[in-house]
């Protein structure tokens, strides 16, 4: 009996922390635990008073001074897991040695496992240092794991040259593994970017958040190094899961060659604009929009692939060889998950980068003449819609993976992509409320676009926490899908996506 | 069939989010009386005291007074009628302007140059504003007596001081009146009550009317008074100073160098709790207005 009962944890440990599926439900899981938890803290939740009964029930110590700090240190544990994800997405999807890709899985794992719980641990449990220590020692893992990763991904080797011309090469490299390469290394350094002004945290360096000094004059090199910081990771983690979505749609021919030197020198040039932010704030600012062009033509260029796909694909399905226009958008959008991928993308630049760009130009007209409480809400609004769209991707990707299929991949899919796009685009209205209606005048705007918000979010959180539940169930069935994922191993494709080891083959 | 309806269901809501704007706020607040008197001032002495989220050691070497209240649409109206009178403001388009000196230009990145002229104190045509005016005259509009004086711009708020002889309080003068020398977080205490305060989703009284975001509540409300059934905690600073948290920001006097906007402290109706910290800064040029901005002043213990 004992036997048995060791045998069964044994074979879900396994696929819980030695499979690519099982370290990214595990990833998902505590993230949305964090979320569930961590979301009471503010927002509705916090007016309808279960923060009280949260910090109640679980003891946290909420010391008003601190709260920027506690903020920080929960972004950063959340943030852990999300590249431990990607981490895990490339290790799957790039070709590496199989030691090289269990080095950097464990490492990365136990790296933001321990960052998470001692970060949150220091943050709102008591403030022992030891657990503060011990939170930068996880994080510590967790950049050397990056370091890991960039060895193992060194586009110059032989074995990786790419033999099929119809992907991005250049005398025989991988420029996409290249991509994948300098956006782990450009994480790296920018990583560093945050951990040298860290390191002058308590002899120097007061915690801050960026949102509450962007009308100071005067910044310091540390405060510069910091904005600096949050804003090109949030980038990376952003070109990681468009050059991830490219290989999921095997992302090849004429557009993948143009993309992927674009995508390797938006990387470059927005990374070194951004470590220039620190000496050089007012030109670095110019270089930094100069990066972003290419790397979002990139992205551009992977959404008409992927589209043109799912076009195909689609009509191809049905037999359809002469489609009208509405066949072929039924085409395009009979998979939402891989539908929905790339249309975040593109409903990013209506929510995200299109705003930003016209905060960005009319920053002296519009932002700038509102009170600071109000551009703070415009850009805190910004990132978070930033983040939530590419959190909703990665669950696309993931839903994928493991096999979401029928009826439920349908409604997973549109539920999310519907109720998320509510709340981003109720939200950006919200952010941007100024520009058209008076403070005097703008409650019933308030209320309608914090209802939307909530409802769109509240749909998304349920859908998210139906799907966890479902794997949660799974594994306690003896012969669940988690069983037959791991027998699989990681060759286990699913519907309609071309695994990648195959492709690999392919290659 | 399903699916149409979750698609209407949709389309529903959007459309209901498209609403016509109506201005706010529909109907006069019921009076209050607080028993607290705007015209009262509070004696701060001068000391050590801790400065910031991070507790700077700072030291004002003089004794000073601030009102123990924002300034009133009650007192502003009054202050509008002299001026009006004296000709230190007039009413040019909509706007009671006045005369500012300018501020020293410097060109920094974003600075806006505030050069010498007339400058807007207060808008006429605002639904935000609590004065009627009659086109010689200014009252408060009812029920807004002892509310706090809001629409008014950093030049208006100014003003207002030094047509009495006072001044407007810098940032570290208001931080001192609002925490006193112990380092506390609120005037109050270290923690926020929902009764502590004027904050959003407060459910304070006006909440129920106009929503969270609400309306200003008298001045001096939150001193442990029980309103027809809404019981108030007693939130006075050390120093007896009321509405240090909430309600509405107070312009603070200080110009620095390379900046135009002007900075306001103690957060306000619209803002949620942590923004009440008394640490808190929010900014606007000197010609911004809103309704959730207002003003105390300060004066020197001599008088």
């Amino acid at each position: 009996m004992e036997v048995r009962l060791m045998q069964a944890i044994s074979k879900r440990f396994n696929y819980l922390f030695r499979s690519t599926k099982g370290l990214a439900l595990v990833a998902i899981a505590l993230i949305s635990l964090v979320a569930a938890i961590w979301g009471t803290l503010s927002g509705p939740l916090a007016e309808w008073g279960v923060k009280d009964i949260m910090v109640r029930v679980l003891g946290m110590d909420l010391v008003e001074a601190e709260r920027e700090g506690r903020i920080i240190m929960l972004y950063h544990t959340i943030a852990m897991a999300v590249v431990a994800i990607e981490v895990y997405f490339i290790t799957d999807l790039v070709p590496m040695k199989d030691h090289e890709r269990a080095t950097i899985n464990a490492t990365i794992t136990a790296g933001y496992l321990i960052a998470m719980v001692f970060g949150l641990w220091y943050a709102y449990f008591g403030h022992d240092r030891v657990f503060h220590g011990i939170f930068l020692f996880g994080q510590s893992l967790v950049f050397f794991a990056g370091v890991l990763l960039a060895a193992a991904l060194w586009p110059w080797k032989k074995e990786y040259r790419v033999k099929d011309p119809d992907y991005a090469h250049a005398g025989g490299v991988d420029l996409e593994r290249l991509a994948f390469f300098l956006v782990v290394v450009a994480a790296l350094g920018s990583a560093l970017f945050g951990a040298v002004t860290g390191s002058y945290w308590g002899s120097g360096h007061e915690t801050f958040l960026a949102e509450d000094v962007l009308r100071e004059p005067h910044k310091t090199a540390l405060e510069l190094a910091i904005i600096g910081h949050l804003h090109i990771m949030l980038a990376l983690i952003g070109m990681g899961i468009t050059l991830i979505i490219g290989r999921w749609f095997d992302f090849k021919g004429l557009l993948h060659k143009i993309a992927m030197p674009l995508m390797a020198i938006g990387c470059i040039v927005i990374t070194l604009a951004v470590w220039a932010v620190v000496p050089y704030e007012p030109y670095a600012h110019i270089f930094i929009y100069v990066g972003a062009v290419p790397s979002m033509l990139a992205a551009l260029m992977l959404v008409i692939f992927g589209w043109d796909k799912l076009i195909r694909e689609g009509l191809a399905k049905h037999g359809i060889t002469k489609a009208s226009f509405w066949q072929k958008l039924r085409a395009l959008m009979h998979d939402p998950l891989r539908f929905g991928s790339l249309w975040q993308m593109v409903f990013m630049n209506f929510t995200v980068s299109g705003v930003g760009i016209f905060m960005a130009v009319t920053l002296e007209e519009t932002m700038r003449v509102m009170p600071a409480s109000e551009e703070r809400i415009t850009l805190t609004g910004h990132w978070h819609i930033l983040s939530a769209i590419i959190a909703t991707i990665i669950l696309f990707y993931f839903a994928d993976r493991v096999g979401l299929k029928g009826r439920v991949r349908r409604w997973f899919g549109w539920l999310v992509i519907v109720s998320s796009d509510l709340a981003f685009g109720a939200v950006t209205v919200f952010s941007l409320k100024r520009l058209f209606v008076s403070e005097s005048a703008q409650q019933p705007l308030v209320n309608w676009t914090v209802l939307l918000t909530d409802v769109g979010l509240a749909t998304v959180l349920v859908a998210l926490a139906a799907f966890m539940l479902w794997r949660l169930f799974d594994l306690f069935r003896k012969e669940g899908r988690w069983a037959q994922e791991l027998a699989a191993g990681e060759l286990a494709s699913s519907e309609e996506t071309t695994s990648a080891s195959e492709r690999e083959v392919a290659r | 069939m399903k699916r149409a309806f979750v698609l209407l269901t949709l389309v529903a809501l959007l459309v209901a989010g498209c609403a016509p704007v109506r201005d706010m706020p529909p109907a006069p607040p019921p009076s209050m009386e607080t028993g607290i008197d705007p015209q009262t001032w509070a004696l701060v002495p001068g000391g050590e005291f801790l400065l910031g989220q991070h507790d700077h050691e700072t030291t004002i070497d003089y004794d000073y007074e601030v009102m123990v209240t924002e300034a009133t649409n009650a007192q502003y109206a009054r202050y509008l009628n002299d001026a009006l009178a004296t000709g230190t403001v007039r009413i040019v388009d909509d706007q009671v302007v006045g005369h500012y000196p300018g501020d020293e230009f410097r060109g920094y990145d974003h600075e806006k140059e505030i050069e010498a002229g007339e400058w807007p104190h207060i808008p006429l045509d605002d639904p935000g504003l609590r004065l009627d005016f009659n086109g010689a005259s200014f009252t408060p509009k009812p029920g807004y007596e002892n509310h706090p004086m809001v629409m008014v711009t950093w030049f208006g708020a100014k003003a207002y001081c030094e047509f009495f002889g006072w001044r407007l309080p810098t940032e570290i003068e208001w931080e001192k009146a609002a925490r006193g020398p112990d380092g506390r977080p609120f005037p109050w205490g270290h923690e926020i009550e929902s009764n502590n305060a004027n904050f959003y989703s407060s459910h304070d009284p006006s909440e129920k009317i106009v929503g969270a975001q609400g309306n200003t509540t008298p001045v001096g409300f939150y001193n442990g008074r029980s309103y027809e059934g809404y019981q108030t905690l007693d939130s006075a600073s050390p120093y007896g100073v009321y509405d240090m948290a909430g309600n509405v920001w107070e312009w603070a006097a200080d110009v620095y160098e390379g900046a135009h906007y002007r900075y306001m402290r103690g957060g306000s109706k619209a803002n949620y709790a942590y923004n009440l910290r008394v640490w808190t800064r929010n900014s606007a040029g000197p010609d911004y207005f809103g309704p959730s901005a207002g003003f105390r002043c300060l004066r020197a213990v001599t008088e």
